[in-house]
């Protein structure tokens, strides 16, 4: 656990030297300032408008992170061949891959936790209601974002950069358009297609579920079984991609 | 003891399509390091010294053999906190500081703070890097780089040192300090197994040395007995005394004759026909004084052992 701590805290150094963590945030700042800009030229829907672009400025902001920072984590140690000198240390594949997780799971964290925190001190200032689904909103983009994550490094455990990034990408689409794959097979009048079809929506993660920003926005509360059990849904599907990655890192030659 | 033990290893990458041949880059090779020698690995770029190394450090897996590191299997993770390792160019975290650098080795190496803040100015010192401790690395030359990478390797003082091409990119100076670390290490008793392609390094340092081409190990061994089991090229006769007319028979069997007043300098091909050059001379009433017999240097016994092989 020590040496998974050492990686996980080295991570996250290096992700905070890196500057484009800095833009990022400020591009979360730019969106939430858009949203009070629209939200005053919009009569009467201000608060729903500065809700909606807020969280999904957040969203936006954490899956980018998730996927651009987290297909780096294990190819660039390959690519720099500075996972040399750490896998000829005492420890153990499968720590430094959960450590390198884990150390970017803290930098999204923290980054969702300041974006919230300027995304609620907007709504205050702006004179708005802060509602407690929009709590529950970012709690489920923070299980999203871990589980995108966990999709970035499991890619990037056996394929390049652009690999990854292309595969993360393309399952995170595919991923929020589950509930059409399953309508479009039902509807499908090939069987092999609707076989098909019905495969990818058992194996693709339905990020959808982890959605509820519309309703949070319009300040609706979520179940709280729901909430729970969309938390688990996301990160026991992102604990199978890390067992996936530590597997394939196993095996793999530097 | 031995620190390393290497048996019949073979290295072989399958290939990624079905009409592609396999690629053995190392092919049974065996080597044993005692504890507390230095023992150089020769060979040319590509000859297989950096798989051997991975293979050791369990970077890659070895499609066959055997090997192990202070008594115990290479696989075994926890022997790797007795030995230190700097790869060939070695590219390290360049945001960090070198002093945050060596703390980040010393935590993953499982000592604990006070024992890394003690060895940190340490190891600074002697790589010569104390004044650019809050330096990053990213600001680093080449030889800045290539010291603490060494300072890495040894931020746990480790038993056994695995050293890629430690002395690459050195100027003179930077080569003599890292020999003289190496020396030095050997003085407390550590083993330190390193590649060269560099001679006159191994030659300067090493106990034994073993030499590989292509993924095979030609010679192994010390370096006096690797120069001494190689027959003499070349013997060289110095004899007063004699003239000309003496040295007709040891005219038919020498490749050079050059006389200087009464004195006479005969080389002869080899040594085979050393004892009846040496007889006819006493038999002319020659002075015998001096026969010494040229044998290959190192550097040419592993060219002519490498190019037998490229």
């Amino acid at each position: 656990m020590q040496l998974l701590m050492v990686v996980a805290g080295n991570t996250f150094r290096e992700t905070i030297r890196d500057k484009i963590l800095y833009n990022l945030v400020l591009f979360a700042v730019l969106l939430i300032g858009a949203s009070v800009l629209l939200g005053t030229i919009t009569i009467g829907e201000q608060a729903r408008i500065v809700n909606d672009l807020g969280l999904a400025a957040i969203n936006l902001v954490a899956v980018i992170i998730a996927i651009f920072v987290g297909i780096g984590l294990v190819t660039k140690e390959i690519e720099r061949r500075t996972i040399y000198t750490i896998l000829a240390r005492p420890i153990t594949r499968v720590q430094f891959v959960l450590g390198k997780y884990m150390g970017l799971g803290l930098i999204v964290m923290v980054n969702v936790t300041i974006m919230f925190g300027m995304f609620l001190g907007t709504i205050w200032l702006t004179g708005n209601v802060i509602h407690g689904s929009l709590f529950q909103a970012v709690e489920l983009i923070l299980v999203e974002t871990l589980l995108v994550m966990a999709m970035a490094l499991f890619f990037s455990t056996f394929s390049s950069s652009t690999l990854s990034a292309t595969m993360t990408l393309g399952l995170y689409v595919i991923g929020h358009l589950t509930s059409d794959l399953r309508g479009i097979a039902e509807k499908s009048q090939s069987q092999l297609t609707e076989a098909a079809l019905t495969a990818l929506y058992y194996v693709c993660p339905n990020l959808e579920m982890l959605n509820v920003k519309g309703q949070a926005a319009s300040g609706f509360l979520v179940e709280a079984g729901y909430q729970a059990t969309a938390t688990a849904y996301g990160l026991l599907y992102a604990g199978l991609l890390l067992t996936g990655a530590c597997l394939v890192f196993q095996r793999r030659d530097f | 003891m031995d620190a390393i033990v290497v048996d019949r290893l073979t290295k072989t990458y399958k290939p990624v399509w079905p009409w592609e041949k396999p690629v053995t880059v190392l092919s049974d090779v065996s080597l044993s390091v005692t504890r507390g020698e230095i023992f150089g690995f020769l060979g040319h770029n590509g000859a297989g010294k950096t798989t051997t190394m991975k293979i050791l450090l369990g970077l890659l897996r070895a499609t066959s053999g055997r090997v192990e590191l202070l008594g115990s299997p290479a696989e075994n993770v926890a022997v790797r906190a007795r030995l230190g390792y700097l790869p060939e160019s070695p590219y390290f975290y360049d945001y960090l500081t070198a002093e945050e650098f060596l703390c980040f080795h010393g935590k993953l190496a499982g000592l604990n703070r006070e024992a890394i803040q003690k060895r940190i100015p340490q190891l600074l010192e002697r790589v010569s890097l104390t004044d650019a401790r809050h330096r990053q690395l990213r600001k680093f030359s080449k030889g800045m780089l290539q010291r603490i990478g060494l300072a890495q390797a040894l931020i746990h003082d480790p038993e056994l040192v695995i050293l890629d091409e430690p002395m690459s990119g050195l100027d003179p100076i930077g080569r003599k300090e890292v020999r003289d670390l190496i020396l030095g290490l050997r003085d407390q008793g550590k083993t330190v197994f390193f590649s060269t392609h560099i001679i006159s390094d191994v030659e300067m340092i090493c106990d034994r040395v073993g030499i590989l081409a292509r993924g095979k190990m030609l010679a192994l061994g010390r370096i006096e007995d690797l120069v001494d089991a190689h027959v003499a090229r070349s013997v060289e006769v110095v004899c007063d005394g004699v003239v000309g007319d003496d040295l007709y028979v040891v005219k038919q069997l020498a490749t050079r004759i050059l006389q200087r007043g009464d004195r006479c300098l005969i080389i002869l091909p080899g040594q085979d026909h050393l004892e009846k050059v040496l007889a006819v001379l006493r038999q002319a009433g020659g002075k015998l004084v001096s026969v010494i017999p040229h044998k290959d240097s190192l550097e040419e016994i592993f060219l002519a052992q490498t190019s037998r092989e490229v």
